[in-house]
Formats: C-alpha cells, structure tokens, sequence
C-alpha cells in the first residue's frame, strides 16, 4: 500500500491537465423560403486524448460518452460518421443542410491503419452500433457495403488515402423513431435534464417534415500548430417543422410552439450554449421577442448570413425567450442540387437516371458522384452515357467495381465536370435479377430499395471564406475544414429508389399455376412423344425351340416354320 | 398414356375422335356459349371482398373536405392552375406537350396538338420521396367535366393539412385527355413508345402505385360511375373496384359499373338479362382494347388505377360534392396505408355488377370449349393425312402450303401500313376528308383481299391436291388456335368474341362446300363483320340504337379510332385483326376456293 500511494497521487494530478475536455451546445433556427422551418442542433464535445495511442488505455471518462469510446478503442476506428434520417431533405424548396444526410441510416467509418482485419471490424463494429442506436444497422453486410475511392475522404486529422480501410453503407429502409432519439440524447453529458436537449421532446420531433440525428466522430488539432491530437464527437439533430400543417395558415413561431418546451437553463457543464436565428433574408421584417443586442455573422455553405445570438449562459436571456414572429422572404436557388429516378416499365429491365444541377451562373466546377447499386439490379455498365447541355460529357475519372452476385453491390464512382448552369444527366441501364424464392423480403411487392447516390463537390462560393482556423466560430459553420476561400465542400444525396422485381405471387394462385404447369408439360409432352412416333406392330420373336427347330430344318433343306 | 400407346386401342380412340368428331364439335361449341352466357348467373358467380390487409380492416375516419368549385370557360388556365396549386402548398410543375396526329380525328375535332399539363405534388413528411398516388382530372374545354378541377383542388387543400401522408400525392390536371396523361407518364417514366413530343418533368416523387382519375360534370350528383377497363383490355385490380364500393356502400352514395344499377332479383329473368347486359358491355369494352377514360394509360406502367365518373340523371336523390370529397378522401386514405403495391386481388376478372365477379378460373373454360374445337378438327386432319390410303407418293410440295401464308400476310401488313401511308394520295384523287381516306383504304384493301384466292393459284403451278388443302387447313387450324389463345390469354373478352365467330366457319370450311353460299357465310362471320356485330350489339346495350346507316357511319369512326389508338397509345387490336387475325382468315377464304 505504501508504496502505490505515491503513484495513486501522482496520477490524480496528472488526470485533470491530460484529458481537458470541453461541451458546447448550440441551436440554429432559420427560416425556410418554402415557409418552413429549420432547426438545427449541435453538440459538440471536445476531448484532448487519444484513444489509439499504444500501451495506454483510457479509463477515465467525464464528458465523452464511454460506450462510444470503448467502441472507438475497441475497433481502432478512425473516424466514425452516422446518421439516421426519416424524410428526404428538399434541396430545392429548402436550400443547403448544414450537414447533410440521406433518408434511413448511413454509416461510414475510417479504420486506423494498423488494423489488418477491417471486414472483421466493420462487421463487429455495426453490431455493436446497432444495439447502441437500438437500429438495424446489423442488416449491413458485405452485400450492401462498398469502399469509395474518392467520395469519402477523412474530415479529420490526418491525410488517409487508402480506401481498404473505409467501409460505406446506407440502409435506404430503416426508420427512425423514437428508441433511436433516446439512446442518442443519453449520449449527452446533460442527457435531456438541461440545456438545449430539453427541447427534444419526441411528439413534436417526429411531427415534422424532416428529422434527422446524427453522430460523428474524429480526431482534429488541439490547437493551431496541431501539436497534438483531440478527439471532437459532433452530434448532431436537424428539423424542419412544417408551417403549413401546423400553423393553421400563420406565419408565427415559438420555440413553445414547435418544441412544445421553453428553454429554462443552459447545461451547466456546457462551455458554450447559443441560440442563433437567421434573419439574414430580411432583417426589418423579423420581429423577435425578445430582441437580442447580439448580432452574428458566420460565412456557412458559401453564403454570408447574419444571426441573431442568443447566449444562454447568460442569465438575462430566460424569461422572455417564447415567440419568434417571422416574416419571410425567397432565397437563392441552391447551386447544386441532384435527384434520380427509374425508367422504363415493366419487370424485366429499366434505366437509373441521375440528374444533376449546376444553377451557378457562370461557374463550371467538378463534381464526385457515387453510386452503389444493389447486385440484384444488374447494371449493363457499357450503356453508361454522361450528357450535358444534350452533349457527350466525358467523365475525367470513372472507378467501377462490378458487382458480384449475392456477395457484393456495384460501386461507380466519377469525376464528371458541370458546365455553367446546367443540367447534366447520367444513365445506366439495368435488367432486374430473378431472385431466388427465399431471397425475397416478407413483402416483396413493396419493391426493393437502391440507396441515395453522393454526389460531392466543392462548390464555387460566392463570398470569400475564412480558412484560418479559429476555435470561437459557430459550431455549424465548422464541421468541414475550408481549404481554399473562394469554394466550400457541399454534399447532395438523391432520392433513393424503390424498384419493383419480377416477383412470384406467393398465393395459392401461385401453387395452382405451378401445379397446372407441371401438369400440362408432363401432357404436352407425352402428346407430343404420341404424335411424333409412328407405331408399328410387331411380330413376337419366336421361342427357342421353334429357332432351333428352325435351324435344323434349315441345315435339312426344308421349309421353315412360321 | 397408355391407352395411346397401345396400338389397337390406339385405333379405337382417334377411330371414335374421327366419326365422333363433328357431335363432339357442336357440343363443345354450344356448352361453350351456355357456359359463358351462364357466367352472369347470380348463384354462378363469387362475390366480391377484399384481399388486401392493409385497406380492409384499418380504420379510416372522414372527415370531409371544403368544397371550393370553379368553373372553367374555355382552355386550360395554366396559370392560374399553378397559382391556385401553390398557394395550397404543393410543389406546382407544369409540363408542355405537343403531337401532329396522323390524319385529323374526326370525333374530337383535333389534328396538330398542343397542350400543358399543371401537376402539384404534395410531399408527405418523413417520407423519402420513393412512393406516389396520383390523382388526375383531365381539363377539357366545355362544360363536360368542369367540375373535377375544382374537386381535385379542394382534395388538394384539405389533404395539404394532414400529416398522415406516408406516400407523396401527385395531383395532376392535364389537357387533351388521354394524350395528356399519355405524355405525363411517358416523360414520368421517360420512355417513348409513341412519338409524342414533350418537354422533361422537373419534379417527380419515385414509383407510382395507385391513380385514380375524376370525371366530373356537375356539382350535385345522382350516381358514380366506376370504369376499369383500360388499354389493350387491362384491368386494375380487383381490390381497387371493391375499395370504391365498399366507400360507397358505407357513405349511401349509389354506384354504377358500365353506367348501370345493381339489382337484387337475380331469380327473375330481367334481373339475369340484367347481369348479362352488364357483363357483356364490360366484355365489348374490353375487347376493343382501348382506354376508357384517363385511368386506362397508368395500367401499362403497373400502376393500378381507374377512372370515378360523376352521373347526374333525372333520379331525385342527389349527392353533393362534399359526399365525393369525402369518398375520395377514404380512397386515398386507404391507398396510402397500402404497405405493398395492389396485388392480393385478381387482375383478370369480369363484373356482372360491382359486388359479384367472375374470375378468370370460370371464364377461361367457356374459351378452352371454343378453342379445343380447333384442336380436335386439327387432330382429325392429322389422322386423315396420315392414313396410308391418302398418303400420296411425293407429298405436297412446300411451295403449296407457303405460298397462300405468305401471301395472306402481305396483305396483312398492305391492310396495317397502307391507310395511313396513301391518305395523301387518296385525298388527291378522291373527293374525301383524310380521316375518310384512311377508313375507306382500310376498307378497300380488306375487300381486295377477297379476290386472294384467284391471284394465289395463278402463282402456283399445277393443280391444288386434295392432300394440299389438308395440309394448308391443319396449319391454318394450329394457327388460329395458337393466336386466340394468346389473345385470350391478355385480353380475353377479344379472344372470345373473335373464337364464337371464327370458330364455326374455320372448323367446318372444305373445297367441297357449295362454293356461293359458304363464301357468303365466311364473309357474314369476317372479323370487319364481327366489328360491325359489335357496334350494333353495343349500341343496343346502351340503350341507344342505331339504324343500319347510323351503325355504318358508327362502324367507319370506329374503324379510324382503332387506327388513331394505335398510333397515340400503343393499342395492339388494329395490328392484331390486320396483321395476324385478317391473314389466317384469309387463309380459310383460300381453303374455299381451292381447285
């Protein structure tokens, strides 16, 4: 005992000035043009250790959640991205998300560089997820998980570029309900006692045109000389309220009125806890209540916008903070935008198209677009045609990796260069499989999903961004690093596809069809056998005696016996 | 099997088919009829319910929408459609459409078309874009359906303000009718199989699994009318026809199927003739194979759909518009809580009345009866021309057989291309209108056809046998029972209608008949004859006949409508009669006149 005291002692005071970590928690509100309304929230926890360092073990954890810690640890992962979306996000009505997701659940993940079984990991690691989300994320398997080789690149420290360690897969089917919300908010260092999270109140989240929460995980610089690694868990949960529905015609809001709470305090743990409103569309128009001295500006997805900010850790704000009345005002068309249908009918083959928008007015800029395709849709790749302005549009980098049957999707990855303003139109025909009888889900009719398609680009912006790297910006105008001033990173998702297969009716009907067939082709074909063959009688050959009989009255000369 | 195999037996059995084979013909013909007549039988017949899970016991509670109807003077007020749609809160598209017909269409009084479709989609939230209804109402000029605009507007608004939505709705207002919807869901789907011209959609809401189309003439209503059949014979669903009574039953709204009323006498002989006059209309309307009304275009796509068509008769007791509304609105309910596409019910039935249905199960026997008598007199033939007695030293030669088909058919295909192709050379020697140069070329060719015999046997060399007849009827028989069958098999109200009068002539047609009286008889029971038949017996059923010079101007619209609706929307009857039907009857007509 004596001689572990000293050591119990030293490492107390060691403890607190290794792992500094940091919570901050912020809320979004802007109004949409289509008359909607956008929330976004964002936690961010910021934790100076690192997890994958050898020979040491984190043990001791305050504000980072551990059970995402371990997982981390556990499977050596880089850097972790997940998402869980019900609804599709309306580029066109609603503009740039401030970090967008497709509809069900995507998860990506980058493995360290040491691990040598990443198959093995991935598989483990989805399960794991999958109890922690309480989602299906185990459904993910080899056949729905591709390795992109330019679309998903770290967002985080450190420059990997070999793709054997990323895993992609979407789960176009899965929904998210409240049992995803839950283990989400527990993730929480307040969980849903204080702060922002108050507000998240099941009925009125899932009473929405778009929900969608996410979760994300990587190691960035401490500091500016990026002398030594952090780990930043990014959770993220963004809605959009519908007016129309739920406003009776009126254009007025409340933070009551949405969330059915009010905000009473901020997270006592939280570093930072703000409330921002875009009134960047037009700000003599807004009328907030209560009024803020605080003004914002933040350069997000290429646009300079201006915020109101309300600081929650300070304790003038409560009290007043009930009604928003927002008058509204049209936006800029998005820049770029993507959607994707199926053509074609009938049950035997069809045409994927992807359509994608440049609407910047003289700017061309290059575009990455991924596809994983399911194997059950056989993709005749050499139909591929990339068209814009109705003219051949060569694609300066094409990776293709077939599919194979039952084991494998199609992955298609391309470089395609948009023209100014312009609609660039990529097909790929397509036969459907014919599935073998078990392979068909329990309701098979309903029609079989094709995940989202990526596409992302570095968008040409239209004002100068700031690329030096401060800690004191909004949270959501930080989670892509900036590279250069004049673009920013933007990824689109399309729809996904729901694609009807030749299916059998798995009926009674279908047992008679299958018995009347058999029937009629073992009558056919003895018909056929009747008709075609031509008979003749034949003479029984005489017996043995009467041959031998025969023989010697052969040798004898006289006449045979009939 | 065995009793074929065996060679005596053998010899007792096709001894029997041979001597028996003319009885046996006329029985099956005649139980063919019966059974079919028979299908219209109350006791007969099942009734109908419904398969689908997901819209039968599931709730839906009505709650009625606010009516707001408006009346159109003429044209379509695309821009005030795509106001009133926005300001409802849809995502408003329009699309523009335009077609040169290939001669002017008499009946509609059109020729170079040219229109825009408004659609608005309303999204349903959290859902991912990937499923759709549709809910259409063709906008004509005139008061002819003035009504269902203002309805689906309405819809539009009340459905904006529910969040039940789990499948986006496409409320679609389109212009010309049928070509319209064509161009709607060819560039939906973007396919081409017509030609038409049309500009690509902006908005679209992933695969489409149910529409529903209105037709609407007035506000107050007496009865709805349910239409199913749609292009080449298709028919939606069973399920959809049974969601639409079940809401009418539960609502008190009366409901027709082929404009007629359901009765409960089915033990009287009115109330079978009723059944009867019902189900024939429904088989007419199907065998003709075009789409009745704008629903009739979706069923290509596998999207099942039909038409609601709003009847306002002299009969005091009305419906109001807010009753359809809500009928409507318990459609469409139902149709989003649909967990797979419609398919738990038949698609291949026939209404007696909308609660009895005859599947296919039954019907196809009355069918098979008509067809075996093919096969038996093929198998007859068979036995004959391999009986050694006739087995002439060198069989007939190839060229005797092949050379009438090849012949029968090129007429065939002189009766498809030519009418379209000559108008303009008609128009110029003839004093007659394009649309009068295309049905009288029709017409011409089909009676020079007749004249095939004299031109066949000029061809060949050398006397007709015996053995060539034989010959060129057993492949004339296998032919026409192979081609009814298939029809039947897609569309079976056509392949019926075209076995009960083909049948007869071509199972009982040899040289050896007196020539005159037989050609008159063959050319009574030719399928343009089987088309005039069709044009009276319908007319009748409508109540509303015609006299002999009204049913033959009748005849000729007709005639000039199947050409137009192949050339607008793909109908496969014009090609059908012309290009395979015409030539194997003509192959008979040969048969007669063989020397």
């Amino acid at each position: 005992l004596d001689s572990r005291l000293p050591l119990v002692i030293f490492l107390h005071a060691l403890t607190p000035a290794a792992a500094r970590d940091e919570f901050q928690e912020e809320l979004v509100i802007r109004p949409l043009h289509s008359g909607d309304i956008y929330a976004s929230f964002q936690f961010r926890t910021l934790w100076d250790t690192d997890f994958l360092q050898e020979g040491q073990k984190v043990s001791h954890y305050r504000l980072f959640p551990k059970s995402l810690g371990q997982v981390l640890s556990k499977f050596s992962v880089r850097e972790l991205h997940i998402s869980f979306s019900q609804g599709f996000w309306r580029t066109m009505q609603w503009g740039q998300p401030f970090i967008p997701s497709p509809p069900g659940a995507e998860l990506w993940v980058w493995f360290h560089d040491t691990v040598s079984d990443v198959d093995g990991n991935w598989k483990e690691l989805t399960n794991v997820l999958s109890g922690i989300f309480c989602a299906s994320l185990n459904f993910i398997d080899l056949t729905n998980t591709v390795q992109p080789s330019a679309s998903f690149k770290p967002l985080g420290l450190g420059n990997a570029t070999d793709h054997r360690f990323l895993r992609y897969a979407t789960l176009p089917r899965e929904i998210v309900c409240t049992e995803n919300l839950t283990p989400w908010k527990k993730l929480l260092p307040c969980g849903s006692k204080a702060g922002l999270a108050v507000l998240m109140k099941s009925e009125k989240l899932f009473h929405s045109s778009f929900h969608s929460q996410a979760v994300h995980i990587r190691p960035i610089c401490q500091d500016e000389q990026c002398s030594s690694k952090a780990w930043e868990l990014r959770q993220t949960l963004n809605v959009v309220f519908d007016l129309h529905t739920s406003g009776q015609g009126k254009k007025e809001w409340s933070l009551f009125k949405m969330f059915s709470r009010t905000l009473t305090e901020a997270c006592p743990l939280a570093s930072s806890s703000k409330v921002y409103v875009d009134i960047t569309d037009n700000p003599e128009l807004f009328e907030l209540s209560p009024a803020t001295p605080l003004l914002g500006q933040a350069v997000v997805l290429g646009d300079r916008r201006t915020y109101s900010v309300y600081d929650l850790s300070r304790a003038e704000t409560f009290g007043q903070l009930r009604s928003f009345n927002l008058l509204l005002r049209d936006m800029l068309r998005p820049l770029l935008h993507a959607e994707r249908y199926v053509a074609g009918f009938g049950l035997q083959t069809g045409e994927i198209h992807t359509v994608i928008y440049n609407n910047h007015p003289y700017r061309a800029f290059p575009v990455l677009l991924m596809d994983s395709v399911p194997w059950y849709l056989q993709l005749y790749i050499h139909t591929l045609t990339v068209t814009s302005k109705s003219r051949d549009n060569k694609p300066s980098y094409i990776h293709y990796q077939p599919a194979k049957d039952r084991h494998r999707p199609h992955l298609l990855e391309m470089l395609i260069q948009l023209p100014p303003h312009s609609m660039t139109e990529v097909t790929v025909q397509f036969e459907r499989a014919l599935l073998k009888w078990t392979e068909y889900t329990p309701d098979p009719n309903h029609g079989f999903y094709v995940g989202s398609s990526v596409v992302s680009a570095l968008v040409p912006s239209m004002v100068a961004m700031r690329t030096n790297f401060t800690q004191d910006q909004p949270l959501f105008s930080s989670f892509v690093p900036v590279k250069e001033e004049s673009s920013y990173f933007v990824r689109v998702y399309t729809e996904p596809l729901l694609v009807n297969l030749p299916t059998p009716d798995f009926s009674m009907p279908y047992n008679v069809i299958c018995l009347t067939c058999t029937v009629v082709a073992v009558g056919y074909g003895s018909f056929y056998n009747l008709l075609t063959r031509t008979f003749q009688v034949d003479e029984p050959s005489p017996p043995l005696s009467k041959r031998l009989a025969n023989l010697i009255r052969r040798i004898r000369g006289v006449p045979l016996l009939t | 099997m065995g009793l074929l195999s065996d060679p005596s037996r053998r010899k007792v059995l096709t001894g029997l088919l041979t001597r028996l084979n003319t009885p046996i013909c006329i029985v099956c013909y005649l139980a063919g009829i019966v059974w079919f007549m028979g299908l219209a039988f109350e006791p007969f017949t099942l009734r109908t319910y419904m398969s689908e899970n997901a819209m039968g016991s599931t709730m839906v509670l009505l709650r009625g929408a606010i009516m707001m109807l408006v009346c159109f003077c003429s044209g379509m007020p695309v821009e005030w459609l795509v106001k009133a749609m926005q300001s409802r809160g849809l995502e408003v598209f329009t699309q523009s459409f335009s077609r040169k017909l290939p001669f002017p269409d008499e009946n509609k009084e059109r020729y170079m078309v040219r229109g825009t479709n408004v659609y608005g989609i309303l999204r349903a939230p959290r859902a991912p874009r990937t499923e759709a209804l549709v809910i259409s109402a063709p906008c004509s000029p005139g008061d002819s359906n003035n009504q269902a605009v203002g309805l689906l507007l309405a819809l539009a608004q009340y459905f904006r303000n529910q969040v039940y939505w789990a499948k986006d709705i496409i409320f679609l207002v389109n212009e010309h009718d049928l070509m319209g919807t064509q161009a709607w869901l060819e560039a939906y789907h973007h396919t081409n199989i017509t030609g038409m011209e049309y500009s690509p959609l902006q908005g679209r809401a992933g695969s489409i699994q149910a529409a529903l189309s209105l037709e609407l003439s007035s506000d107050v209503i007496t009865s709805l009318d349910l239409i199913l059949e749609g292009l080449n014979g298709q028919l939606p669903n069973l399920d959809l026809a049974n969601l639409f009574y079940a809401f009418c039953q539960k609502l008190g709204v009366l409901c027709t199927i082929q404009g007629k009323l359901q009765r409960n006498d089915w033990d009287t002989a009115e109330g079978y003739t009723h059944a009867a006059q019902t189900m024939m209309l429904m088989v007419l309307k199907q065998a003709c194979g075009r789409s009745w009304g704008d629903h009739g275009l979706f069923l290509r796509y596998h999207i099942e759909a039909a038409s609601v068509r709003g009847i306002n008769s002299f009969r005091h007791y009305k419906t109001d518009a807010a009753t359809i509304g809500r009928l409507l609105e318990g459609m469409v309910r139902k149709l989003n809580n649909l967990l797979e596409r419609l398919h738990q019910s038949y698609f291949f039935y026939l209404l007696p009345s909308l609660s009895r249905f005859v599947s296919i199960g039954c019907y196809m026997l009355a069918f098979g009866l008509l067809v075996v008598i093919l096969l038996l007199r093929a198998l007859d033939l068979w036995v004959h021309l391999g009986a050694p007695a006739l087995a002439a030293p060198s069989g007939p030669g190839v060229l005797t057989v092949l050379t009438p088909v090849v012949i029968s058919h090129l007429t065939g295909v002189a009766l498809y291309l030519l009418p379209v192709h000559l108008q303009e050379m008609a128009v110029e020697h003839f004093p007659v209108s394009e649309t009068e140069a295309v049905v009288l070329t029709a017409v011409a060719i089909y009676t020079a056809g007749l004249a095939l015999p004299h031109n066949t046997q000029r061809l060949l060399s050398g006397e007709g046998t015996e053995q060539g007849w034989k010959v060129l009827k057993l492949t004339a028989l296998l032919y026409l029972a192979v081609l009814l069958g298939c029809t039947a098999l897609i569309n079976f109200s056509l392949g019926f209608i075209l076995a009960v009068t083909l049948v007869p002539i071509t199972a009982s047609m040899t040289p050896h008949m007196p020539k005159a009286l037989s050609a008159l008889v063959m050319v009574l029971l030719s399928p343009a004859f089987t088309v005039l038949y069709c044009v009276f017996i319908y007319q009748e059923l409508i109540e509303a006949p015609v006299s002999v010079s009204e049913g033959w101007m009748l005849f000729l619209s007709v005639i000039s409508q199947g050409i137009l609706d192949h050339a607008l929307y793909g109908s496969l009857v014009y090609p059908l009669l012309a290009l395979f039907i015409y030539p194997c009857w003509l192959m008979f007509w040969n048969i007669l006149f063989w020397s």
